[in-house]
């Protein structure tokens, strides 16, 4: 098998193979950066209790019209927006913090989602909303996912600095501006989005995964945040295209795939990364003079 | 003119009362120091005067600036100090005022940082992560952010905590500084030394005003000591106030 057998043929003949590739890419455009943001306010695991949150609105958006794109991405996102504006809301006026009033949320829309499909009786395909359909991405599908990943760099531009700000010393940025809890929302809105779209090619299980496995390899190259970012979404497009050609190889499942060449990229930042990697840490070198 | 005027203001956290009944104000263009035992409400006063805090009764009024116009240096800032950012931009947010969302830092703007990089003495550490910073440089930093901030009222909780006398030092140059350019500036201080030589008027706060006026008439030994006796705990079993 030659090179081009290996890397560029499965791409070049097969055009469900150069949708996948497009969707991944347009993925990590737009999840990478939500990520880094993610990450970098100690929010890692929202990521993953938005998803759940998600859920029950496309469940609910398949069983009023079926395996429909639009009634379950409007259904997820609903559900999505619902549950980040109530928590985030519930944060910002109580005691309660983030985490704990968003995993609150997050489980009671996860068991109306449940309910509501277990009293219509349907048998839904769940491997279909667990790992998505990354080799099925339909035109519909692959234009959603382009213009989330397009508002997400927009809105991210416009907001940007409120943003950094806000994650670096909130309470500056409160003795000075109105604009935290308006920004904090929309900045929730993004990951909503980028979670419908990753739901639609990964899964419900695996969207998070485009979004937070780049975010944490970018942190093991970067001191700062733009090339941390633009770190972020190279290893996420190119763990795409790794993942697909590993799956197009060897058969195993597609979403999968992708995320496990990611958290191989991120094993090897790890141990090798230039800021924190543990061989740096292991052998600093000798002390400097000053 | 007042900068700012309390009117009966109380302020605190559950119906307890941290700030009891404050009636007073400041003039534009003093130098006040707020001292007062731990607990007695100095920090409680200062997010009143900030607008984080609203009063549970009673009014603040500050002389027809908006909240957001007074530059504050909380006691514990929520700096979050892993985040990837460098002194330079940390800095570049005293300009937030000016430049706001979308504002260039230009050339212009790049200078003014400089220079205030350059009076707090942190020139060389722009492009420095914060999390390298010690105690000292860090609180340097935030006074190059205050500096930027050009505000007609500065309010500064607790500023020379665990910071050694060089810098202490450097930093009540600056205070003097905006005194001299006729800024109103409220301080929150433990060290009588520091407050006798630097500060004109003091304000001896226990909860309740024990003393307020020309520094050397509010610490002697008889007010401070009667702030000291002032109790610190809430009372859970206090009555509703009738005053």
């Amino acid at each position: 098998m030659t090179i081009y057998d290996a890397l560029i043929a499965p791409f070049a003949e097969f055009e469900f193979m150069r949708r996948a590739l497009v969707g991944v890419c347009a993925l990590a455009l737009g999840a990478g950066p939500v990520g880094v943001f993610l990450m970098l306010r100690r929010m890692s695991l929202v990521g993953d209790a938005m998803a759940h949150a998600i859920l029950p609105g496309a469940a609910i958006g398949f069983l009023v019209s079926g395996l429909s794109l639009v009634a379950m991405s409007t259904g997820g996102m609903i559900a999505g927006f619902v549950i980040a504006l109530l928590a985030g809301l519930v944060a910002r006026t109580t005691e309660l913090k983030e985490d704990a009033s968003l995993a609150v949320f997050f489980l009671i829309s996860l068991a109306i989602g449940v309910t509501i499909v277990s009293l219509k009786g349907t048998n839904i395909d769940l491997l279909h909303f667990l790992f998505g359909t990354v080799l099925a991405l339909d035109d519909p599908t692959l234009i959603l996912i382009a213009i989330n990943a397009s508002i997400t760099l927009v809105v991210l531009a416009l907001i940007y600095r409120p943003l950094v700000i806000e994650c670096v010393d909130p309470g500056f940025l409160r003795s000075v501006s109105r604009a935290g809890t308006p920004v904090h929302l929309l900045f929730l809105a993004l990951v909503v989005i980028n979670l419908v779209s990753g739901f639609q090619a990964l899964g419900t299980l695996l969207a998070v995964g485009i979004m937070m496995v780049p975010a944490a390899i970018g942190r093991f190259w970067a001191r700062d945040i733009t090339l941390m970012i633009a770190i972020t979404v190279a290893s996420g497009m190119a763990s795409g295209y790794a993942g697909l050609v590993l799956s197009y190889h060897s058969g195993v499942p597609s979403g999968p795939a992708v995320i496990l060449v990611a958290g191989f990229f991120y094993a090897l930042s790890l141990a090798f990364g230039s800021v924190g990697g543990l061989a740096r840490q292991l052998f600093p070198g000798r002390h400097l003079e000053a | 003119m007042s900068a700012l005027q309390f009117r009966n203001v109380t302020l605190g956290y559950d119906r307890h009362p941290a700030v009891h009944h404050l009636s007073g104000e400041i003039a534009s263009g003093a130098l006040t120091a707020v001292v007062g035992p731990n607990g007695a409400g100095k920090s409680t006063l200062f997010k009143g005067i900030v607008g984080v805090l609203t009063p549970f009764s009673g009014e603040i009024s500050r002389g027809g600036i908006d909240p957001r116009e007074i530059a504050y240096l909380p006691q514990a800032a929520e700096i979050d100090r892993s985040f990837p950012i460098n002194v330079f931009d940390m800095v570049a947010m005293g300009l937030w005022r000016k430049a706001g969302l979308f504002g260039g830092i230009g050339t212009r703007e790049r200078d003014v940082v400089e220079r205030a990089l350059s009076t707090v003495g942190l020139t060389g550490f722009e492009s420095r992560g914060i999390g390298t910073l010690s105690g000292g440089q860090m609180q340097r930093m935030l006074f190059a952010r205050l500096l930027l901030q050009d505000a007609k009222l500065i309010v500064l909780d607790e500023p020379f905590n665990a910071i050694d006398t060089k810098t202490c030092a450097d930093l009540l140059e600056l205070v003097h500084r905006w005194h001299g350019e006729k800024r109103t500036v409220l301080a929150a201080l433990h060290d009588f030394e520091v407050v006798r030589a630097n500060f004109p008027d003091t304000l001896l706060l226990a909860r309740e005003q024990v003393a307020w006026g020309a520094t050397s008439k509010v610490l002697t030994p008889d007010n401070l000591a009667k702030a000291r006796h002032m109790c610190e705990a809430f009372d859970e079993e206090a009555a509703a106030c009738a005053a």
